[in-house]
């Protein structure tokens, strides 16, 4: 049966992961990811769960370190210059193999930047963000109902994964309101955690969480032995929407908000006989390129509200064998379709030209 | 026939400590493991090691031990309480940790009376590295980034960490002691076994400072190191209860 509602993404988030058997939420306040925390602080009291404010970010992730570290599912949620402070701690819980959601409701930067929807916390958060050899499978829904049951997904990935899990969406879908339906959700599948230090009763022996590898030899083993698992990752947890393909002359790249806009322009433009299609990838770690490989575009245009971050993995997945072209706007601002619009038809000019 | 009279705490591994001569962590090592072993908790029990020289605490204890980042231990202790309601929950972190880094996360997790015990090591010096001034470093006193003497005028005065967390509601149990004698010791031991129990009883947030000795930092001898306890850091930190809630 359907369980249809009408919700902000933020809201939607919060709902999915208590859906989803989270019970511990530590934050800090920041827009626009505050209707998140405001959601789990009216509604974990009232189930048995925690919602705790913390003294910062920095204080928040090694709270979700603690609580991950003892067993249980864990969440935190900010934008950007929050995720920023908790770089740290997320290395740190990268390190000890720790599952968690950590949730990015993006704004524009560098610095304070602003308060309007952003997507230029891509390279942070698929090239780690902070120290050390490590990845995050990264999701990136782009609507509410994928807010939701990417949350979900979240949850069990990173638990049967043991590898942190970040939700990247923007101020946009975090604000906007459109029908979710729970019932869509995936089902939790909890994973054994013989290996949480949750005290030795019962075990033979205590369980220790750490990081520290002071024999260069050891460090290596474990970074080695993480390695695999991120191998197996890129190989089978690549996830995309491919649309129009087949013919495309020219492919846009877009995730989040961006690939809605691109959504329009790219309808407009078939009905105008430009043969344009769509790749949007779902997971941006692992980064779908597989799909890259499967299309014969004359060239492909990633389209993001950043100066340019994930052309660069456009690029790789497509081995630069055509032109890569980029537009966006940043600084808070959302292209719009008209925009798109020009820049596919400037391109079409350059590479479909009949000579 | 021969009769056990004195033996290593259960609570504590068969590895030989790592630490300098005279470095009073192995001492506070044991107290910890012997009032551990007392309250009968090792199983119920999950230790925050901290970032500094007991960094590597989890081969010593006999119970479960979680490292945390630089200074972020009294967090993750929250995080770990918050999920194991009925866990005994400790965390353990030199000066540097505790009162420079992580000062955000002590004073925090205090005044929220978050549930947990902190052991603190106050050797007035960041002994990991090498020995760095650290926020309990004595007006005065040489180390490698105060080497004229730590100047109060441009380098500030030490934190007073019991005086500071006396002043919240959050603690209900925060003493100071010191490791320079027998009688101290056993006070030292006493004051872990108080803060422990007030943990299990659940009134709140507890802190024991203990004022220790880092000869190899110090450039001491350990006899002279315990002297320095003694007649430097006792007057400067006096020793005793600065709260008790009953
Ligand atoms: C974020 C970060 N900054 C700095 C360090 C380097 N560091 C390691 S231990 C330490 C100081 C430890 O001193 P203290 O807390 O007083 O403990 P002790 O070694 O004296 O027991 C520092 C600065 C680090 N590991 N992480
Ligand atoms: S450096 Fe100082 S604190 Fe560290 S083990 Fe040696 S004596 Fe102890």
């Amino acid at each position: 049966m359907s369980e249809t509602v009408l919700m902000k993404g933020n809201e939607a988030l919060g709902e999915a992961a208590i859906r989803s058997g989270c019970r511990h939420f530590f934050g800090y306040p920041i827009t626009p990811q505050t209707e998140l925390s405001a959601y789990m602080a009216r509604k974990m009291p009232k189930i048995g769960g925690t919602f705790l404010q913390a003294e910062s970010e920095i204080a928040a992730i090694n709270m979700v370190y603690g609580a991950a570290a003892a067993g249980v599912r864990a969440m935190t949620s900010s934008s950007s210059p929050g995720i920023s402070l908790k770089s740290e701690g997320i290395s740190y819980i990268a390190a000890a193999d720790l599952p968690c959601v950590i949730v990015n409701i993006m704004r524009g930067g560098p610095g304070l930047g602003g308060i309007q929807p952003a997507q230029s916390d891509y390279f942070q958060a698929t090239r780690g963000g902070g120290h050390g050899d490590y990845h995050l499978l990264v999701l990136a829904p782009n609507s509410v109902q994928e807010m939701a049951c990417l949350t979900a997904d979240a949850f069990n990935l990173s638990e049967k994964y043991r590898i942190p899990a970040m939700i990247l969406g923007d101020g946009t879908l975090g604000q906007m309101m459109e029908p979710v339906d729970f019932s869509a959700l995936p089902k939790p599948v909890f994973a054994e955690k013989p290996w949480a230090t949750n005290a030795m009763g019962g075990r033979r022996g205590p369980n220790v969480i750490k990081t520290l590898y002071l024999l260069p030899e050891e460090l290596e083993a474990t970074i080695l032995e993480r390695e695999k698992k991120y191998d197996f990752l890129r190989e089978n947890l690549q996830r995309y929407e491919a649309r129009f393909t087949e013919d495309a002359d020219i492919i846009l790249c877009s995730y989040g908000i961006t690939s809605r806009v691109v959504e329009t322009a790219v309808r407009e433009l078939r009905n105008e006989g430009i043969k344009a299609g769509i790749i949007r990838p779902v997971t941006l770690w692992p980064f779908p390129e597989k799909i890259f490989k499967q299309v014969r575009p004359k060239a492909y245009l990633s389209v993001e509200m950043s100066m340019g971050q994930m052309v660069e993995d456009v690029k790789l997945a497509c081995e630069c064998r055509v032109p890569v072209y980029f537009t966006g706007r940043t600084g808070g601002i959302i292209p719009s379709p008209a925009e798109v619009i020009a820049k596919v038809k400037e391109i079409h000019r350059e590479v479909c030209a009949v000579v | 026939m021969s009769e056990v009279i004195y033996k290593k705490p259960d609570s504590l591994s068969d590895k030989p400590f790592h630490y300098c001569p005279g470095c009073s962590h192995g001492l506070v090592h044991r107290l910890v493991a012997e009032v551990i072993d007392e309250l009968g908790i090792a199983d119920n029990t999950v230790a925050v090691a901290p970032v500094g020289c007991a960094v590597t605490a989890d081969e010593y204890f006999r119970f479960d031990t979680v490292q945390a980042a630089h200074g972020r231990a009294p967090a993750v202790a929250t995080g770990i309480r918050r999920a194991l309601p009925d866990r005994f929950v400790f965390a353990y972190q030199g000066d540097g940790d505790l009162a420079a880094i992580g000062t955000a996360e002590t004073v925090h997790a205090a005044a929220r009376g978050e549930n947990i015990s902190i052991i603190f090591i106050n050797n007035t010096i960041y002994g990991m590295t090498g020995g760095q001034m650290a926020p309990t470093t004595l007006p005065g006193q040489v180390t490698q980034t105060s080497p004229y003497g730590r100047d109060p005028y441009t380098q500030g005065y030490p934190l007073h960490i019991c005086e500071m967390l006396s002043a919240l509601n959050g603690p209900t149990f925060l003493t100071r002691t010191a490791v320079d004698s027998v009688p101290h010791i056993r006070e030292t031991k006493k004051a872990i076994r108080k803060a422990f129990s007030y943990q299990l009883q659940g009134k709140g947030f507890s802190l024991v400072e203990v004022l220790c000795a880092c000869p190899t930092n110090w450039g001491m001898s350990p006899t002279d190191a315990v002297r320095r306890i003694t007649e430097e850091m006792i007057p400067y930190y006096p020793l005793g209860v600065y709260k008790e809630e009953v």
